[in-house]
């Protein structure tokens, strides 16, 4: 019992890296998924509508496994599995992110736009300092969601070998034969999720000046 | 001085004419209202002055600067830097106020002024007071839209218009959107414009108000200005029997 927590906080530490690290890379690229939804472009639409298809419509951990073992089965390569979860990871919440932002910015009415066009912004001025702030209002339940649901899903960073604080409880039960350490487990991913929607609450509350 | 010149102008949507060619100018200090009924296309004459619609075919001039003219079938638009000094010529105030919510109602006035004129936030802010002393609404400048009442939300909309200095300023039906009491509130501050001579296209439903304010109105229907006159005229005796069936029905 002595050694479980300084062994639990290690992999609540690897947990914490794949969340910072999915969130940092993934929310950026889901603007850019979300352009390439919303684009003119036939080619550029469908294209990105498929990855959005396959994001959402497998598994993750299947995604996982394909990222890892993909390359070498394909390519004889093995890289870094930590650079593997990342990966996989990135790629699949900047699909549900994208969803979200197009969600977002489809729901801004129309004249909005309008009254800026008239006014004489620019679309990129229209962009930033009409439609964007209003958005991120818009989004942030969503997003609160999606968050949280990294927080949970990090623990299948276990199916490529990625130590983190779901695999570290498992094997510390196995070898104690006691279900304790994943009953802790349990309650740091309870206590993570709770900074996290205490986070987003008061995201929400500071935008709550205007409706 | 004529400041907008509209000639044979043509809109289609799809295969739905909505303009079948409209000719009329505008002069300077001049009041016009545009009647008619519901899609005889009037907002749309609108939205192609403003620019956001293009039209097919026919010529727009505003302020001696084309913005479109036909030429051997195909439309020609003015090159973009003539189009966005023209579009700063027209101000347009929306039916449903269209303002900016997650901005107090002193950035929706001087947003447009810092960034799309240039000026320092100093002289916005200080152009923004003045109009909201205009409009009886200098106590709300830190207030925010969804705290005002749908006719302050209108008068903040006309401020942020008249911010920009507009050479003409339209207005596509602003008090449908309002109940009778707060239509009172627009239409008052509307006729205090028209006494400064500001030159204004006003697409309205009130009668009365048409009436009352302008110099010259316009009687659309089915894409084409049916008839137009000064309002003694066109409201007492309209020429034309479709524009009686109309105001009839209106009881004038």
């Amino acid at each position: 019992m002595r050694n479980l927590l300084p062994l639990l906080l290690a992999g609540t530490i690897t947990t914490l890296k794949i969340f910072v690290l999915t969130l940092l890379f993934s929310i950026p690229l889901g603007a850019l998924v979300a352009r390439g939804r919303m684009s003119k472009n036939p080619i550029v639409s469908t294209v990105i509508n498929i990855y959005i298809m396959i994001m959402r419509g497998t598994p993750l951990i299947l995604q996982l496994l394909f990222v890892y073992f993909g390359p070498y089965y394909l390519f004889g390569a093995s890289y870094d599995r930590f650079t593997a979860v990342i990966i996989g990871f990135v790629i699949n919440y900047a699909a549900y992110f994208a969803e979200i932002y197009r969600g977002g910015v489809q729901s801004i009415p129309i004249g909005q736009w309008e009254a800026s066009l008239v006014l004489g912004f620019s679309r990129a001025h229209t962009f930033t300092h009409v439609i964007v702030p209003q958005v991120v209002k818009r989004i942030i339940p969503a997003m609160g969601n999606e968050v949280i649901t990294l927080v949970k899903d990090t623990a299948l960073a276990q199916t490529i070998g990625v130590a983190e604080l779901f695999r570290v409880a498992q094997s510390a039960s196995a070898r104690q034969f006691s279900t304790t350490p994943i009953v802790i487990a349990g309650l740091f991913y309870f206590i993570m999720n709770g900074v996290v929607s205490r986070l987003f609450d008061r995201f929400e509350k500071k935008l709550d000046y205007y409706h | 001085m004529s400041i907008i010149t509209v000639e044979n102008v043509v809109k289609s949507f799809d295969a739905l004419g909505v303009l079948r060619g409209i000719s009329f100018t505008l002069n300077e200090g001049e009041v016009l209202s545009i009647i008619g009924p519901s899609g005889s296309g009037k907002s749309t004459l609108l939205r192609c002055l403003t620019q956001l619609e293009r039209i097919d075919s026919g010529r727009i001039e505003v302020c001696s600067m084309t913005m479109a003219h036909s030429t051997g079938g195909t439309i020609q638009y003015a090159d973009a830097k003539t189009l966005k000094q023209i579009r700063l010529k027209l101000g347009l105030v929306f039916q449903n106020f269209n303002l900016f919510p997650h901005m107090s109602v002193l950035r929706n006035i001087t947003e447009a002024q810092v960034n799309v004129l240039a000026k320092s936030k100093g002289e916005a802010v200080a152009t923004a007071r003045q109009l909201l002393a205009k409009m009886g609404l200098e106590e709300k400048e830190d207030a925010y839209p969804c705290h005002l009442s749908g006719g302050q939300q209108q008068r903040v909309s006309i401020a942020r218009a008249l911010a920009l200095n507009p050479t003409v300023l339209c207005f596509d039906e602003p008090t449908s959107a309002l109940d009778p009491e707060l239509t009172i509130e627009i239409l008052k501050v509307i006729k205090d414009l028209a006494k400064e001579k500001m030159t204004m296209i006003v697409v309205t439903h009130e009668m009365a108000f048409a009436r009352d304010i302008s110099d010259r109105v316009i009687f659309m229907d089915e894409g084409l200005i049916v008839e137009e006159g000064p309002p003694d005229v066109l409201f007492n005796a309209p020429a034309k029997e479709r524009t009686q069936r109309f105001l009839s029905r209106y009881g004038q």
